[in-house]
């Protein structure tokens, strides 16, 4: 097989990595947010339930949570689900997982600021919602960012986790074609467009962390 | 009416009562320096006063509005809402570290709190930011982030700050210790200046000499309770505690 019928073959499992990265980061980015707050919260039963629920996603392999997403409903509730929700199933065993990891990140960003950033806030008049839009994330976001990075490239590999429920992600494909024609090549391809994926990622957060080191 | 009034004032850190029981009173244009052993409770206060800090028992007035509410069991708790806001627009409050936005320009830090808790036009704020940065001698600097600025010019950047907001009393918490000789005389300087047009203010310092000279009423704290107290002639010229004339003969 030549490299162009190789590719274009590998080009719809592509699209499907470069989807689940996508709508995970879109996902999981707020929801660790939220996660990160309720983990701060207060409130001691909302704050030790989320501590449980990170522990569980840090805790556990990703594969078993997207195995438990895909079979749970049918298996534990009896609800047979429609057709497309294999994929449904893998977004959202993504975000809950990389939501847990990014709410630490998160967490370790928030309570590294300086109890004086509040205090100035709050005798300029500040809210606390200002305060924290406006003063905290600001600062937080800057100091993650080499964190956030980190994760983020993690994702890209990770998204091939998701052939154990059988979507047909890049890799699954690359693995179908190398075993019908039993030639390494696909592979190849496929740890290329790994890595091409992975350094475009690597660029453009550099760029954000640049574009944030204006002050220090 | 007194500007601000503190009545029998308490306040612990567990077992540890830092202010065993304070009342004073600040009139409009007065000049008020809290000086005093550290441990003594003057940082306490200030915190009390500007609200960082709750109260264990007691009243703060501004204006003869009560920033507190006691409950029936005689605890105080801060107003909130409304009320809070407008007790806290009464003051500002300079730093000891400054606590500057070190994500905003020089004049963003003076300015955005205009804009966005004061619903100030962006072109009004900015006027304003000008004038005071210009009086603080750092109209060359509104652009500059606060990492590029030596301590004193942070310093003074969050008086103007805090002045921005045209506060009716201004609290520093010791403005000058974190910075070194000569910077500290650039921003007394600043707070004299400041003194000359009658502005209101309670500092609390280590600088014996500064207090002498730029306030009309100073205040001597020891473990909590205000020592001995009246104008910088009397504190400083004919001290009556003991504990008071050792403090002083140590500064000198």
């Amino acid at each position: 097989m030549d490299l162009l019928t190789l590719l274009s073959n590998l080009s719809d499992g592509m699209i499907v990595s470069i989807q689940i990265f996508a709508l995970t980061l879109v996902l999981s980015l707020p929801l660790g947010l939220i996660v990160a707050l309720g983990r701060m919260s207060k409130n001691p039963i909302l704050r030790n339930f989320v501590k449980v629920y990170i522990s569980f996603m840090r805790g556990t392999p990703l594969m078993l949570q997207l195995m438990v997403v895909y079979f749970g409903p049918y298996y534990i509730l009896g609800l047979s689900m429609p057709r497309g929700y294999r994929f449904y199933a893998v977004i959202i065993g993504f975000a809950l997982n990389y939501a847990a990891y990014f709410a630490e990140i998160y967490r370790g960003g928030i309570e590294s600021m300086s109890v004086g950033q509040y205090e100035a806030a709050k005798i300029l008049g500040y809210s606390k919602m200002q305060t924290f839009f406006r003063i905290i994330m600001p600062q937080v976001i800057r100091r993650i960012i080499p964190s956030i990075t980190n994760e983020v490239i993690t994702l890209v590999k990770d998204t091939s986790l998701a052939y154990v429920i059988s979507v047909t992600e890049m890799f699954t494909v690359a693995r179908a074609v190398a075993s019908a024609q039993a030639n390494m090549m696909p592979y190849v391809a496929a740890g290329v467009f790994y890595y091409v994926f992975n350094f475009v990622v690597a660029t453009v957060m550099e760029k954000i962390e640049n574009k944030l080191s204006y002050y220090r | 009416m007194s500007l601000l009034e503190i009545r029998q004032l308490k306040k612990s850190f567990g077992d540890l009562q830092v202010i065993k029981n304070i009342s004073l009173k600040v009139q409009q244009g007065e000049v008020v320096a809290i000086i005093g052993p550290s441990g003594s409770g003057k940082s306490t206060l200030l915190r009390c006063a500007t609200m960082l800090e709750s109260i264990d028992a007691g009243d703060i007035l501004y204006l003869g509005e009560s920033a507190f509410k006691t409950d029936q069991e005689g605890k105080p708790h801060k107003v909130t809402g409304a009320e809070l806001k407008k007790i806290r627009s009464y003051f500002g409050l300079v730093f000891q570290d400054f606590n500057l936005f070190p994500h905003f320009s020089v004049m963003k830090n003076v300015t955005d709190a205009l804009i966005h808790t004061q619903n100030k036009s962006k072109e009004e704020a900015y006027d304003i930011g000008r004038k005071l940065l210009t009086k603080m001698g750092l109209s060359e600097k509104e652009n500059a982030f606060p990492f590029q600025l030596s301590g004193g010019q942070q310093q003074r950047v969050s008086i103007a700050r805090a002045l921005a907001l045209n506060p009716k009393v201004l609290f520093f918490d010791e403005p000058t210790s974190a910075l070194d000789p000569e910077l500290t005389s650039e921003v007394l300087k600043v707070i004299k200046s400041l003194a000359k047009e009658h502005m209101t203010m309670v500092i609390v310092t280590h600088e014996m000499n500064f207090a002498k000279e730029v306030a009309n009423h100073v205040i001597f704290m020891d473990e909590g309770i205000i020592a001995e107290e009246g104008t910088p002639e009397e504190v400083f010229g004919n001290p009556k505690s003991d504990r008071t004339k050792a403090f002083i003969k140590g500064y000198h």
